[in-house]
């Protein structure tokens, strides 16, 4: 059987999934949420990949790029304030961070 | 099956395998290795797609920077994550219904929709992946890649900035005064008389 | 000339008004004083050629004020005999009473506002007497109510001052109502509100009957007891009297410019000028009738006992008042205004002399506290006899021709309460030489009762006591009581109106109601076809005419007997009939009644209005409840803002699927 654009969609959106029950599961880590989320992102990074080459269209990967510079930007802001926040109280338990509370 | 589709499912199976472990690792640096190995095989996924470019960008920027930034801060930070696993089920319904609900629905859309006869990756032109992306990121996006790199500028200064404190306490190098310094105030003579200490 | 005497006090009114600060009193005091002088003169001569002459009636239109639909309104100054007695009456006493203030009010800080006042009265006085519609009318009439309760709350530090201007204006709004809707029911009626629209309507109004609360009743007559309820308040007739006494917390010159002279007089001049209206409704007649009379006997009564010289007055006043109406509702206009022009001079010189012992005194007013006063203060004290002889009716005296005139006008009137009436105006005419000799006898003679309780003349009385405070910075000593004549500025004023008090009537009796009257009056009033009332006043049986000279005869010699030879008699006679005299003290108690029938149930209703319904209801339900409910919905919105980073992950995922729930469902096509 062939490799077609379905099977990556299909295990673009397993991947997806994994990456949204990370967020649920493992709500009280964050470090663990921001991998979930970097893997959310390269799930749709996979899409992007997947139908750019089917469709012979550049931009898709264009963006695909894009997102990836975005994912490394935001992986490098959250954790310098997860350091920060460390190194101001001791802890990383998302229990703890509720001062935004209304 | 050719090669192509057990490559294929060979990566696809890790890496959904390591993207599970990622979630479901007590250790986190377990989770972060598991991660590296995602990427990887996502690489993996893309060559097989034919995007080289973006393949070996995935290795360089997530593995070779993004994972191993989230090794360090793991491995830095002084947390007891067996704490942070309490009532890691705490809220298994809700993401039982809500991923019950995605899943259904993606299937859904993935199963209704058939590409159209005949869709198969286009022949590639003669250009490498890298080069035709070169040309297009280059002109055509040349904007878009600007903004890119602002927004990395910015995080890289917003990360500094963050981060860094300077300790007190800590003897720093300063080269301005050091090449302000002359023979006056660097080199006092003694006239040390003979047969008598300082 | 007419522009000049109806404008020239608002001119006064604005200089001294508003740059009254800037100049300071003395410079407000000359303009106003002057421009009134100026008025009052215009005004003698425009007396003479209207009255005394034969310059014709006119109206001429200043501008135009409303036009809406078929109602058009303009200023217009009506100037005919009638308007002419009025302007000299108002502006003699107005510019008099001007020049006494400059001495009464020397003390005042405040005297720039003081004039400005008195001048933006005299304004909307002349603006009342020389409408001529009725709405312009109704704005002068609203114009002296302003500045009555200005004046009388002139010492606003005096919280009796204010209780007594806000009653004042209270009880005009009663009168006013009505007067208000008489006007809207004769624009209904007759499409207009100019008066000689209305007059020459009125006849065929006489007949026609308007269906009110169930009833049908005639037109005209309803008309006028709308107008005169007007006229009652402004004129504090019996039952709307209540405010006149009260106002004489008012300094002294406004009591006897408004409150004596010409404000309270306007109800009269109301109902002459609008006679035709009148004559057409005998009912309404008798109704006026009853109530002067009632008026006249009533404030006469209360008059009798009261201790405060201006309150005595004040009662008088009203008493006089009462007589008017009589004449009116005799059908006697024109004696009504001879009255209401003679009353004018010799009132308005009571309340002066007043005045004048009042300064003497140092602000006190209680009579008690005088006494022996003739010959510390003789000119005031023979000028309060000219005026007491005037008013009792002494032959030859103003009052002897206008107020034996009504006395005879009532006993001919045609009308079914004439016999009352006259009753009554004999009887209150006896009164009225009691009380008037009574105050000049426990002011002037006797024993000189201020000098045993000097050091504490001061801040006795409650309502003077502030009074004393406003002027407790003067230079006179506090200690020895020396009672003291009043500066010439005060006392020409004085000698003027009793000039007027003597022989006003002498030489205005043929015009106003003898020989001479059908050339005086001309047009100015009405008098009905089968009105025989001035012809027949003159053939009444002689007992009739020599009645009041009698009661006035009667009246003094009890007053000598009580407050001359025999001063425990009255003590005695209060002792014997204690409820008697309480009952007239206390003004036959109908403050407590007003009080306990409309104050208190107002008060109840208002606050039940402003505690349930606008507090409770309209608050509880409209702003302060919405303002709670959302309230409550934020307090509990607020709490959805956990502050903990997992909630906000979960609504997003949340919301994730349910936007692709609904691409799934079709929701976007």
């Amino acid at each position: 059987m062939d490799i077609g654009l379905t099977h990556y969609l299909i295990v673009a959106a397993i991947l997806f999934t994994t990456g949204v029950a990370g967020i649920i599961i493992n709500h009280k880590n964050i470090i663990v949420i921001l991998m979930s989320v970097e893997i959310i992102l390269l799930a749709v990074n996979i899409n992007m990949v997947a139908f750019s080459v089917y469709l012979g269209d550049l931009t898709g990967q264009v963006f695909s790029l894009l997102i990836l510079t975005v994912a490394a930007a935001e992986a490098a802001i959250g954790l310098a304030i997860l350091v920060t926040y460390f190194r101001n109280r001791g802890s990383i338990d998302v229990d703890d961070i509720n001062t935004m509370k209304g | 099956m050719s090669v192509a589709a057990a490559f294929f499912y060979l990566f696809s199976a890790v890496m959904i395998a390591s993207a599970f472990m990622v979630i479901a690792a007590r250790n986190p640096v377990h989770s972060v290795l598991f991660l590296i190995l995602a990427f990887v095989n996502a690489s993996g996924l893309f060559i097989l797609l034919g995007a080289e470019f973006l393949a070996m960008i995935l290795v360089v920027v997530y593995v070779g920077a993004v994972a191993v930034l989230f090794l360090f801060v793991v491995m830095m930070l002084d947390v007891d994550f067996a704490v942070l696993k309490k009532g890691m089920l705490q809220y298994a319904p809700v993401a039982a219904i809500i991923g019950v609900i995605v899943v259904i629905e993606l299937a859904l859309v993935v199963g209704g929709w058939t590409a159209k006869p005949g869709a198969a990756p286009k022949a590639a032109s003669n250009l490498s992946n890298t080069e035709a992306l070169g040309r297009v990121l280059y002109t055509q996006y040349a904007y878009f890649f600007q903004a890119a790199g602002m927004i990395l500028l910015t995080a890289m200064i917003g990360a500094i900035v963050l981060t860094l404190h300077h300790k007190p306490g800590v003897k720093r190098q300063v080269i301005a005064d050091q090449n302000a310094r002359d023979r006056k105030e660097a080199v006092e003579l003694k006239k040390v008389p003979s047969r008598t200490g300082i | 000339m007419y522009t000049a005497i109806v404008f020239l006090p608002l001119a006064g009114f604005l200089i001294a008004g508003i740059f009254g600060r800037q100049m300071g009193p003395r410079p407000a005091e000359v303009i106003t004083t002057t421009f009134l002088m100026i008025s009052a003169l215009l005004s003698w001569v425009a007396f003479a050629q209207v009255g005394l002459g034969s310059a014709p009636a006119t109206a001429p239109v200043l501008a135009n004020w409303i036009t809406s639909g078929t109602m058009k309104i303009d200023w217009a100054l009506r100037i005919d005999t009638l308007t002419v007695v009025m302007l000299v009456v108002i502006n003699t006493v107005s510019a008099l009473v001007h020049l006494y203030s400059v001495g009464y009010m020397h003390e005042d800080p405040h005297r720039q506002r003081f004039f400005a006042y008195l001048s933006l009265f005299t304004f909307a006085m002349l603006m009342l007497v020389t409408a001529d519609n009725l709405v312009q009318m109704f704005f002068g009439w609203e114009g002296v109510g302003l500045a009555s309760y200005l004046l009388i709350g002139f010492w606003y530090e005096k919280p009796s001052a204010n209780a007594a201007a806000i009653k004042a204006f209270v009880v005009n709004r009663v009168g006013d109502f009505g007067f208000a809707l008489g006007i809207f029911m004769l624009f209904a009626l007759t499409g207009s509100v100019s008066l000689d629209h209305i007059f020459a309507a009125a006849p065929g109004l006489a007949e026609k009957t308007v269906h009110v609360f169930g009833m049908d009743v005639n037109a005209m007559t309803m008309i006028c007891l709308l107008l005169f309820m007007g006229a009652m308040g402004k004129s504090a007739q019996f039952l709307l009297h209540t405010w006149l006494p009260d106002a004489m917390e008012g300094p002294t010159p406004v009591s006897a410019l408004i409150h004596a002279a010409t404000m309270v007089t306007a109800g009269v001049f109301m109902v002459s000028r609008l006679s035709p209206l009148f004559e057409t409704s005998p009912d309404a007649l008798n109704i006026v009738i009853i109530f002067g009379a009632t008026t006249a006997f009533f404030a006469a009564t209360v008059g009798l006992v009261q201790n405060d010289i201006k309150r005595v007055i004040a009662y008088s006043t009203c008493s006089q008042l009462g007589y008017m109406f009589v004449a009116c509702g005799a059908g006697a206009y024109n004696l009504a205004v001879f009255h209401l022009f003679t009353h004018a001079f010799f009132k308005a010189l009571l309340f002066l002399g007043a005045g004048s012992v009042i300064h003497a005194m140092h602000h006190e007013q209680d009579m008690r506290r005088m006494g022996g006063l003739a010959k510390h203060i003789p000119i005031t004290f023979w000028m309060m006899t000219i005026g007491t002889f005037a008013l009792t009716g002494l032959p030859l005296t103003a009052g002897f021709f206008s107020k034996d005139a009504i006395i005879e006008a009532a006993f001919v009137a045609h009308r079914p309460a004439a016999l009352y009436a006259f009753v009554m105006v004999v009887i209150a005419a006896g009164l009225t030489s009691f009380y008037s000799w009574r105050l000049v006898f426990l002011t002037f003679f006797g024993k000189e009762r201020w000098a045993e309780d000097a050091h504490d003349a001061h801040g006795h009385d409650d309502h003077v006591h502030a009074v004393a405070d406003d002027h407790a910075h003067d230079d006179h000593g506090h200690h020895k009581l020396e009672p003291h004549e009043s500066p010439n500025v005060m006392l020409i004023p004085l000698y003027v109106l009793a000039l007027g008090a003597l022989f006003a009537g002498l030489l205005f009796k043929d015009y106003f109601i003898g020989d001479k009257m059908s050339a005086f009056w001309k047009q100015a009033l009405f008098f009905g076809k089968d009105n025989k009332v001035l012809e027949e006043m003159h053939h009444v049986p002689a007992f009739v005419a020599l009645v009041a000279t009698y009661m006035m005869l009667i009246g003094l010699a009890v007053a000598v007997w009580f407050y001359i030879f025999s001063p425990d008699t009255p003590r005695k006679l209060a002792e014997q009939h204690r409820p008697l005299y309480l009952f007239f003290l206390n003004k036959w108690y109908f403050d407590e009644l007003y009080d306990l029938i409309f104050v208190r149930p107002a008060f109840w209703l208002g606050r039940l209005f402003w505690k349930g319904g606008d507090g409770r209801i309209i608050d509880g339900l409209g702003p302060n409840g919405i303002s709670a409910r959302i309230d409550d919905l934020a307090g509990r919105v607020v709490k959805l803002q956990t502050g903990y980073i997992y909630h906000y992950a979960f609504a997003m995922m949340i919301g994730l699927a349910a936007i692709i729930t609904w691409f799934m469902l079709g929701g976007v096509h």
